[in-house]
């Protein structure tokens, strides 16, 4: 019904026009929102490991990294905000650069860039998490 | 509907910087967005110490060098105030969606109190990296 109703108030010239909703707005809303939650325990976790492994020396890391807690916790740190911050500065471009090509570019290295620090991130926990860091 | 690049639709754009009168609500805003940009590069950071981390002795030596210079150590202090007042605005924004908090004076009150908590968290952290031998 609530669907009959929004067909019925679009208007054949907006259709052609193809403006609107994209109607992807929950999806990246719902991911930021739920991402955001989970980044306030894991980043406040982050600063408390980093104080900590800042104060020790490349022996101390790797032995910090061996541990499964701290590996998995690190690891979702990383992807979460990643997925995160992903989102959020897709906004910021979408909003302030207008240009077609220039934005379409800039929204594809943005993924690339998350999409690689990811990889290389996880790659590297799980490779001192599992044979140690030589 | 005014140029359209390659054909595609005009869709509203938000309210540029300069349309707004500054106030601690619109500071906040653009807080938030310069702290995302430069949380964004700590991601990264920490993608690449994990990296270096796992490239043994030398690489590790060299991360932990740039990351202990004047310069790197003035990056941390500025990526520690960024993700204080993110997890602070995220708080804030949590609330907003739930309907809560868009009175101006709690609005104004909340957007204060973020960028004070963010002030001191930071400091807070930066005083138990000194003690601890952090720095």
């Amino acid at each position: 019904m609530a669907e009959l109703n929004s067909e019925r108030f679009r208007t054949p010239l907006s259709r052609a026009r193809g403006t609107g909703a994209a109607r992807h707005g929950v999806s990246h809303f719902m991911t930021e929102r739920v991402s955001g939650i989970a980044l306030i325990p894991l980043s406040l976790w982050g600063v408390f490991a980093g104080l900590k492994l800042a104060a020790g020396d490349f022996e101390g890391a790797a032995l910090w990294l061996s541990s499964p807690l701290n590996a998995v916790l690190l690891g979702l740190l990383l992807i979460a905000a990643l997925i995160h911050l992903q989102g959020a500065v897709q906004v910021v471009i979408e909003d302030y650069i207008h240009k077609f090509t220039t934005k379409s570019a800039l929204v594809i290295l943005n993924i690339f860039v998350c999409v690689l620090s990811g990889f290389l991130g996880i790659f590297s926990i799980l490779k001192v998490a599992l044979t140690g860091a030589f | 509907m005014t140029d359209t690049s390659r054909g595609l639709p005009e869709r509203p754009m938000s309210p540029h910087l300069q349309v707004w009168r500054w106030h601690i609500t619109m500071a906040c805003s653009i807080l938030h967005r310069a702290c995302v940009i430069g949380l964004y590069a700590g991601a990264v950071l920490l993608a690449l110490w994990a990296l270096a981390l796992a490239s043994g002795h030398e690489s590790y030596a060299l991360f932990t060098g740039v990351m202990g210079s004047l310069l790197g150590k003035l990056v941390l202090l500025g990526l520690t105030f960024a993700l204080f007042f993110n997890i602070a605005y995220a708080i804030r924004q949590t609330f907003w969606d739930a309907g809560v908090g868009f009175a101006p004076k709690t609005a104004d009150l909340t957007g204060a109190a973020a960028i004070a908590f963010a002030v001191v968290a930071t400091a807070v952290t930066w005083v138990i990296a000194a003690a601890t031998g952090a720095l």
